[in-house]
């Protein structure tokens, strides 16, 4: 059989199946489709590493250790999903580490004044909101660049924590807010990782089984279509923008109770870490295309190499190398394929 | 524990990666602020050193790319995960590190910290490169024995007048000052830390005072100012320059002998002490409390103050005899 096509998903197999009256509304089956996508391979990916990790380290298959290793994606991810719908949109947010900052001295500006915990978690999450709505309306009612904006309001966040809090830290939370950061819901699922999954649910649902799901995936893909197709663009792009400072603001109180302090120079570096778990869990990073699920299994995939590699005692600059060699290979592996394939 | 054995076994046969040393041997993580830093690879140099001498030690060393205290709790989580007997950690972030430290201590890890101190909640144990009264003494010291036989004429330049640490060292100098007859400290000037600002200071104590001996400063920034002040002024030789310095900067000095000798702790030495402390508290033989003495092998040996935190020894003193084997360091 020889079908030259330019949908590179274009299989024969289809010619059979959409042989009835039905007009399918894609041209691959759900099941092969399904097996051929990003997710699995990724999902190939993390268990390819979980399986080396298990052999590399007597110390790796351990219900603890394991639990142990979430923390090091976990906030990062609450992000990353909020931040998936963002880059979707067409659009992002790199003060999202600012945020963290400011939202922390926002938490233990409160702490000082006495306040107990629920006030403490309130205005982390309200900075948070607040910070994302400054991006939204500088980004939909002046209509500036997201990129431009964010970079601003990256070093206007922290700058301000650094501002109030010089060299200086806030510590003496109350014991009842190291719940968020050092707590545990059941036997190992600690509270940031029962948050991770009930958001990645959240998120999965809004994305992919809403209206607002498809509203964000046609903003991306075409803004001015989506606009004469009566979608509320700039309002789709507001609410992105208070959904990602808001989850910044949750990371904050994870954060900062796990680390029972505030410095300004809390979670320096983590926006690259977002954007490079998003652009791992395959979100187009021009927008219009992506899933949820392919960002939880990236933000797994991150944790298990992170995790493995100390296990093993490799230096962290080693362990750079090897994410960005993971980010390069997965996404250039399936263009070369299908190059291949193609060729 | 047979578990552990037979999977190491497994992992070895695979020939994946090789775990290096014998199961039974304790293993010491030095935790460092951020890998490739000229004074904590000294640092890990005097760590092997101690395991050398010690035997039964295997020496973990680690640390993140970046200074931050997320990444060392993701090096320590995992240094939890793989049950190391010690972890001696020098910290970027006193308070943040508490939470994790503590879990690591609650799972039977022994666990100090040095150079740059964790809370006292979070570790058992503190070594200090040095203490305040030594610093004091030792820079006027260095001072002194450069001095003709029968004294001469000191001035101090500092940093800025609020500068807690300099204030203190000056402090201490002060006290012991009686110890060396015939040194005359003649004031103190402020140089802010600046490089320019602590030159123009050099230079005016030089021109107020032509009999001028020494000048000390114990402030890294001040000491080199001070002695291309020296050597502008073509004092080399009449004025000594000495005080706290790091060996890089200061091997031109040395080098055109604007200064004969300055101090700063030993980072080899630390290393050293702080994975001898480690391995005596995590075998048992001390233990970490006010009042308790510790041995550090050839370092002699440490007192644990009220907050168990001890201080090494006198600074170390840099002259021509060792520049050219540190300045590459740090």
């Amino acid at each position: 059989m020889t079908i030259t096509t330019t949908d590179p998903d274009y299989s024969p197999k289809t010619a059979t199946t959409t042989a009835g009256r039905r007009i399918p509304d894609r041209l691959t089956p759900p099941m092969v489709r399904a097996i051929k996508s990003w997710e699995s391979l990724l999902l190939l990916v993390a268990v390819g590493i979980f399986i080396l990790n298990s052999f590399a380290s007597p110390y790796f298959l351990d219900a603890w250790n394991l639990s142990d290793a979430t923390f090091n994606f976990t906030e990062k991810a609450m992000i990353a999903f909020a931040m998936a719908l963002l880059i979707i949109a067409g659009e992002i947010d790199l003060s999202v580490a600012a945020i963290i900052a400011l939202a922390s001295t926002a938490m233990g500006l409160m702490m000082q004044a006495g306040f107990d915990t629920p006030m403490i978690v309130a205005t982390g999450l309200m900075t948070g909101l607040i910070c994302g709505a400054f991006n939204g309306v500088l980004v939909t009612r002046l209509g500036l660049p997201s990129i431009v904006v964010t970079i601003g309001t990256m070093s206007l966040f922290r700058g301000i924590s650094y501002i109030v809090l010089g060299d200086g830290a806030f510590r003496g939370y109350p014991e009842s807010f190291s719940w968020f950061g050092q707590g545990y819901v059941f036997w190992v699922i600690s509270t940031e990782l029962a948050i991770f999954a009930i958001l990645a649910v959240i998120y999965g649902v809004v994305l992919h089984k809403t209206n607002f799901g498809r509203a964000v995936y046609a903003v991306g893909n075409n803004a001015t279509a989506a606009m004469f197709s009566g979608i509320r663009v700039a309002r789709v792009k507001m609410i992105l923008f208070l959904l990602t400072g808001l989850m910044s603001g949750l990371a904050a109180v994870c954060l900062t109770s796990r680390l029972g302090s505030t410095r300004p120079s809390i979670a320096t570096g983590f926006e690259l870490e977002v954007v490079t778990m998003v652009v791992l869990g395959g979100i187009n990073i021009l927008g219009g295309s992506g899933s949820i699920p392919g960002v939880v299994i990236a933000a797994f995939v991150m944790g298990l190499v992170t995790f493995g590699l100390g296990l093993l005692n490799v230096p962290g600059i080693v362990m750079s190398i090897v994410i960005g060699a993971l980010l390069i290979g997965v996404i250039a592996l399936p263009r070369l394929w299908q190059k291949f394939r193609r060729g | 524990m047979k578990l552990t054995k037979l999977l190491t076994t497994v992992a070895v046969a695979t020939g994946l990666f090789a775990q290096s040393a014998a199961a039974d041997d304790m293993r010491i993580a030095i935790v460092v602020k951020a890998l490739g830093i000229g004074f904590f690879e000294a640092a890990a140099k005097g760590a092997e050193e101690a395991a050398q001498e010690l035997g039964d030690v295997e020496i973990i060393y680690t640390g993140p790319t970046d200074t931050t205290a997320e990444g060392q709790i993701e090096v320590i989580n995992s240094l939890i995960a793989q049950r190391v007997d010690a972890i001696a950690i020098s910290a970027n972030d006193t308070d943040a590190l508490v939470p994790t430290l503590k879990k690591a201590m609650q799972r039977g890890i022994t666990v100090v910290s040095w150079d740059s101190g964790v809370a006292p909640d979070g570790r058992m144990a503190h070594l200090n490169p040095s203490s305040n009264e030594l610093i004091g003494n030792m820079i006027i010291k260095l001072a002194a024995d450069e001095l003709p036989a029968d004294g001469g004429k000191v001035a101090v330049l500092s940093a800025t007048t609020t500068s807690t640490n300099q204030n203190i060292w000056i402090e201490e100098m002060t006290k012991v000052l009686p110890n060396y007859p015939g040194v005359e400290v003649i004031g103190t000037v402020y140089g802010d830390d600046l490089a320019d600002k602590s030159y123009r200071e050099a230079q005016g104590l030089m021109q107020s005072n032509p009999d001028l001996n020494a000048i000390i400063a114990p402030t890294s920034v001040g000491i080199v100012a001070a002695a291309q002040a020296v050597v502008d002024a073509g004092k080399v030789g009449q004025v000594n320059v000495t005080g706290l310095g790091l060996p890089s900067e200061m091997a031109g000095a040395i080098e055109s002998g604007a200064s004969k000798s300055f101090a700063i702790w030993n980072p080899i030495d630390l290393g050293y002490s702080a994975t001898m402390m480690a391995y005596h508290l995590a075998k048992g033989d001390a233990t970490a409390e006010p009042g308790a003495e510790i041995s550090i092998g050839r370092m002699g040996e440490v007192t644990l103050d009220d907050t168990n935190s001890a201080a090494m020894a006198d600074p170390f003193v840099y002259d021509e005899t060792n520049i050219d084997d540190f300045k590459s360091i740090f």
